[in-house]
């Protein structure tokens, strides 16, 4: 590479930044994404384990019934409805709306809160089905 | 792509002419169109795994035995998730990790990756569903 190349300004990176509501959730949203790969695993494990017959399913309801495995799934339905939402979010931008700072602080705020809120329901009203 | 030293050609040069990768949007395109069929399907996998919680082996069973909530939908949402995870995941990638053999391996490691996660879960819920 030549003197002139190397010198040529590189674009900003995320450190330069002064830390912001919108730049905290696209982080969010791409961390969340990146947890539910690999949260995928747990859903397969659940129903291969059913599917493999009682005694697999037994040891995989009691991983999942366990502190650690209810705490994981906690994270796990969190990571969800944030993506969810964050998704959305993205979804009503890519229309167009959305796009002015009082609009972008409100959705990015109403996915913060919402994700979870919706954690939250969820998990009251599946404890209260039992 | 590695620019040779000794090379006069600028990398802009090197390029020009050769046209497009031919299949920019369509990476773009299909996260879109998985984001959107997963609003639904989300709602339902989660309304479908609150159901199952706590269910012992009979009862989980029980209610896969309906062909359509929850195996169908839950055929759905996997196959639409494996999909969009690897979208995704690849966007990761390209993102992040510049050393050009890694990022190959990576691709398609995450390609290999998400097609295993993907037929595990479709093979357990038809066989769930239909033995």
């Amino acid at each position: 590479m030549s003197e002139v190349e190397r010198r040529r300004p590189l674009s900003p990176h995320l450190q330069v930044y002064r830390p912001m509501l919108t730049m905290m959730m696209s982080i969010a949203h791409r961390i969340t994404g990146a947890a539910l790969y690999v949260g995928a695993l747990l859903l397969v494990y659940y129903l291969v384990a059913a599917a493999n017959g009682p005694a697999s399913f037994a040891t995989a309801a009691w991983l999942f019934g366990s502190i650690i495995g209810q705490i994981i799934l906690f994270g796990f339905t969190w990571a969800l409805f944030h993506h969810l939402l964050g998704g959305i979010r993205h979804a009503i931008w890519d229309t167009g709306y959305g796009m002015d700072h009082p609009a972008r602080e409100y959705l990015a705020q109403a996915t913060a809160i919402g994700g979870i809120a919706l954690t939250v329901i969820v998990w009251a009203i599946a404890y209260m089905m039992r | 792509m590695a620019n040779d030293p000794g090379s006069l050609r600028t990398a802009l040069g090197r390029v020009r002419f050769l046209g497009s990768a031919k299949s920019g949007t369509h990476h773009a395109w299909h996260m879109r169109v998985t984001s959107v069929a997963l609003v639904p399907l989300t709602i339902l996998f989660v309304w479908i795994v609150a159901s199952l919680a706590g269910q012992d082996y009979n009862a989980v069973r029980g209610m896969f035995a309906d062909r359509f909530m929850p195996a169908t939908v839950m055929i759905l949402f996997i196959a639409t998730s494996a999909y969009h995870m690897m979208l995704g995941m690849q966007t990761i990638i390209e993102d992040y990790v510049h050393d050009e053999p890694i990022k190959t391996w990576s691709i398609m490691g995450n390609l290999l990756f998400s097609i295993l996660v993907g037929f595990a879960g479709l093979f357990a819920v038809l066989k769930l569903s239909l033995t």
